[in-house]
């Protein structure tokens, strides 16, 4: 018997949760005023609800179908599962996203398909949806295609045109990883295409010769996931991984995603509860490298085995293995320094070097910028302020570690 | 004391006026009580009305429509900043402790915009205390941690959020039984702690452009009908509405939730109480986390089970889908696709694939650089970079066509090192230059190249073996120990690093040259 939409809704929706991004910041400017038609993108992305495991509901996210040709042993749609199964047809991806829309419930769109058939049959169909919500519908909206590696040129091509962000998961963060538990997917071949869609993009990017407009094309740009702890690979593994990701494809983002146990488990992998700390952390020092100048090799160097520290955020944790680099003085610092004090973020330490230029600071000063005190106060120098042997106190981390707990037995 | 008494309701030029003239008159903000008409909800409330019918029941006299530019909070900025150039040599200087005419920093009318929308009463004397300061102290809004600075930016802050909330927290209902073929009628309520609703009415204007809709709160009401945004600061009472559409968005929030990952407090955070009552998701909440754990538990007690026949059919269909077949034995594609899978050196690791040489199977001249780029790495190709771009001038200003030219490196796989969204190259070391010989020296047999050329010290090194300098064997025909002519020159990456740009245009001619040279020397076997 057929399942109403509703049911089928609730299999799509479920089948899509593993899939971190929901991110709908970072795309062009656009709204629907001109054109009287329905949608808007301004800049900063919308949260428009949130779940109780605090994540963020920004996009309708769900699969086209959950049917898949791959046995990839993390995913809970793999062939060899046991999960109900059901697929939309276009039209009620269609339907279900204008409506969705319309209530002010999500700001677009993230569509995401088991491997059904050939991956061209799959693209191709996810391709007709965006293009319709476009061209049909007038839709202004954000709109996020999961892209299959192994589809044709020319379906990638007409999806950045519609979209605002296409990704393609890299899955785990070694090849071994991926042979293992993922033997259908191509590392090689995914990385490739990270490769490709970076130079279409760029392409893109470059005025024309006739006019001085440039193409629209993705333009909040690729993003990719990784599963945490699903594999062995330490944090030291998957951040370089990262590190290579960004470098080499101009990511917008990696998502982390701790590895959660699914219905019908493969029996290759442990039931476990997510390390969700751990992929904390990882974020954490994710944005070290992208905002605050930090090298990945710095943040993972004094950490044994290669794992960050779970009780200390791996910002405080390279102050306390650095320890000559500090104290930091606020009213003389440079900016690189300031970035690298634990308890000052991007934004107050631009408020810092504002101020600064107009009057010396106090432990006060920054106290009212909203810092604080405790965290900062063993590492910067401010005026009337010197932090004397603080920051020479062996006992100085349990300052910051959270005080011990007894340990559950289960 | 003077007392000045304000709708206040968010609007900015109304407080902008009376402080202005307060400031000419030269009135310390201490002698300034600031007061507010009792607007407080119960008084005046009314039903929310839609294109003057009634929502759920009484009916009432129509909202007056605003001016346009008092919807735009943006556009108040320019003006206000417009206006106080003006002032400047007027002459109306104010009086005790304010020296000049009032002007203030760009920044202050956008902040001071977001501040007057707040509901704290005391915002508008803070205003015009940071107002009367400015006059002495210019850039008092750079101190970032000046006392009445914070307090202000906490505030604009507070509003600011308030009003983000309101775009993602307001759900529309659809109202039935409009006109056949009309245009589709929502309505909403919310609940701002501010008076952000004419602040925020536009963005809906420009996303919800094609439908009627009409947002009522009791901080009053702003409606859009396709031509005209109305708003109205009569508080309104909270509709009965009830939409089948939300049924479906409760299915899809309790599905996309994860059991596995509760974080309450991360969504109350993001989320708080006080908006639950207006949320149609929000009831399910409590439910979700109380079962959270048992469905856990249920889905570890299920122990995996066996696959159905479907997974059973697709391996066989995998199975016996054909394979491609490889390419023959001894020809570049073969080549190709066995160094495509190359790990004889860990350069592989960090690479995106394998770049080979290009061109056709028999070529008469080899031209062979150090290492593929960053550009070559996503292509595939060989010289397509910055490089590849002097490397085709210089072919261009010889008459050489690059189709008849095999190129490729010593090198096949990039190395760099990660920096920010940024790769840096560096040099291959010997040892990864000995391993790739291998795929060098059979590109070499296969092509059976009558010139070899060496672009830089890595390729003659690759070559030949040979460490000398570059300048010692540049521009000079050479044998190889096959007997093989070769001829050296730079790598064009070079000329791309001369800071001096004399320099560098003698060193691009040099290079021109050599390439010239090399055509020469080729046609001439």
């Amino acid at each position: 018997m057929r399942k109403t939409l509703r049911e089928r809704l609730a299999i799509l929706s479920d089948a899509a949760k593993y899939d971190a991004s929901c991110a709908s910041s970072g795309t062009v400017k656009r709204d629907s005023a001109a054109t009287g038609g329905l949608g808007s993108t301004e800049g900063a992305g919308i949260c428009h609800a949130y779940a109780p495991d605090g994540r963020c509901i920004s996009l309708l996210k769900i699969l086209l179908t959950n049917f898949c040709i791959y046995d990839c042993a993390y995913c809970v749609n793999r062939s060899s599962s046991n999960v109900e199964r059901a697929r939309f047809t276009p039209e009620e991806v269609v339907w279900l996203t204008l409506e969705f829309y319309r209530r002010n419930y999500i700001e677009g769109l993230f569509l995401s398909s088991g491997i059904i058939r050939s991956s061209d049959h799959t693209m191709e169909q996810m391709v007709r949806i965006a293009r319709e919500l476009r061209l049909t519908h007038n839709f202004r909206g954000y709109i996020h295609l999961k892209t299959i590696p192994e589809a044709s040129p020319h379906l990638i091509e007409e999806a950045g045109l519609h979209a605002d962000r296409l990704s393609l998961n890299i899955e785990l963060p070694t090849d071994g990883g991926i042979a293992r538990l993922a033997p259908e997917k191509k590392p090689a071949g995914i990385r490739r295409a990270m490769g490709e869609l970076r130079l279409k993009i760029e392409e893109a990017a470059e005025p024309t010769l006739q006019t001085r407009r440039t193409k629209r094309f993705v333009p909040a740009g690729q993003s990719t996931q990784m599963i945490v702890g699903a594999d062995g690979a330490n944090d030291a593994t998957i951040l370089s991984t990262s590190g290579r990701l960004y470098s080499s494809y101009g990511l917008k983002r990696v998502y982390y995603s701790a590895f959660s146990p699914i219905p019908d488990s493969s029996k290759a992998l442990p039931l476990i509860k997510p390390p969700l700390m751990r992929e904390h952390r990882l974020y954490q020092a994710d944005w070290l490298y992208r905002f605050y100048g930090f090298d990945i090799g710095e943040i993972t160097a004094s950490q044994p085995g290669g794992m960050l520290d779970l009780d200390l955020d791996p910002k405080l944790a390279w102050a306390l293995a650095n320890r000559a680099a500090f104290p930091v003085d606020v009213n003389r610092a440079v900016r690189e320094m300031l970035l690298r004090v634990p308890g000052l973020g991007t934004k107050t330490v631009a408020a810092i070097l504002s101020a600064r230029r107009l009057r010396r600071l106090r432990l006060d000063d920054l106290k009212r910028l909203g810092v604080s005190i405790r965290k900062v106060q063993a590492f910067v120098v401010a005026e009337g302020w010197t932090p004397r042997r603080l920051i020479d106190r062996p006992d100085l981390r349990t300052m910051f570690a959270p005080a011990p707990r007894q340990l559950s037995l289960l | 004391m003077r007392r000045v008494m304000l709708e206040g309701r968010g609007d900015f030029p109304e407080w902008r006026d009376a402080a202005r003239d307060l400031l000419i008159a030269g009135v310390a903000p201490g002698e300034v009580e600031w007061c507010e008409r009792d607007t407080s909800p119960g008084l005046a409330f009314e039903e929310p009305a839609f294109g003057g019918s009634a929502v759920g029941g009484a009916g009432r006299s129509g909202p007056g429509e605003l001016a346009p530019e008092r919807l735009a909070p943006e556009r108040l900025v320019a003006e206000e900043l417009a206006l106080d150039v003006a002032t400047v040599g007027n002459g109306s200087a104010a009086g005790s402790g304010v020296s000049g005419p009032p002007r203030v920093p760009a920044a202050f009318p956008a902040l001071a915009a977001a501040v007057v929308c707040h509901s704290d009463p005391a915002r508008f004397l803070l205003l015009y205390r940071l107002l009367w300061r400015l006059q002495a102290d210019r850039r008092l809004l750079e101190v970032a941690s000046d006392t009445d600075v914070v307090r202000a930016n906490l505030m604009a802050k507070s509003v600011r959020r308030d009003a983000h909330k309101m775009t993602a927290f307001v759900r529309f209902k659809e109202l039935k039984g409009g006109p056949a073929g009309g245009r589709r009628r929502f309505v909403a309520w919310f609940e701002p702690d501010h008076h952000i609703v004419a602040r925020v009415a536009p963005f809906f204007q420009r996303r919800f452009t094609d439908m009627d809709w009409l947002i009522a709160t009791p901080r009053g009401s702003a409606a859009w009908d396709g031509r005209t945004l109305t708003l109205d600061g009569t508080p309104c009472r909270k509709p009965d509405l009830a939409d089948d559409a939300d049924e479906l968005w409760r299915t899809y929030y309790a599905s996309i939730f994860n059991p596995a990952r509760l974080k309450v407090k991360a969504m109350q955070a993001e989320m708080p109480k006080k908006y639950w009552r207006n949320l149609p998701e929000a009831t399910l909440i409590p439910g979700l986390i109380a079962n959270a754990e048992a469905s856990l538990q249920a889905m570890a007690a299920r122990a995996a089970s066996e696959p159905l026949p479907y997974h059973r059919r697709i391996q066989e269909r995998a199975a016996r889908l054909p394979q491609p077949a490889p390419p023959p034995a001894g020809t570049l594609a073969a080549l190709r696709q066995e160094a495509s899978a190359c790990t004889r050196c860990p350069l592989h690791q960090r690479a995106t694939q394998t770049v080979c040489g290009e061109g056709p199977e028999r070529a008469d001249v080899m031209l062979v650089g150090e290492q593929p780029g960053d550009r070559e790495d996503l292509a595939g190709r060989p010289f397509v970079g910055p490089a590849g771009q002097v490397f085709d001038e210089a072919l261009a200003a010889a008459g050489i066509d690059r189709a008849g030219l095999y190129l490729t490196n010593a090198v096949k796989h990039f190395k760099y090192e990660p920096r920010g969204k940024r790769r840096v190259h560096q040099r291959p070391n010997a040892d990864e230059v000995q391993h790739c010989r291998f795929w060098l020296a059979r590109e070499v047999e296969l092509v059976r190249p009558k010139l070899v050329v060496a672009m830089g010290a890595t390729a003659l090194f690759a070559l030949t073996g040979m460490r000398s300098k570059l300048e010692a064997v540049r521009g000079t025909p050479m044998a190889m120990a096959d007997g093989r002519a070769l001829f050296v020159t730079v790598h064009p990456s070079y000329l791309l690093r001369i800071p001096d740009a004399g320099k560098r245009a003698e060193a691009v001619a040099r290079f021109h040259e050599d390439i010239s040279a090399a055509g020469r020397l080729a046609a001439a076997m």
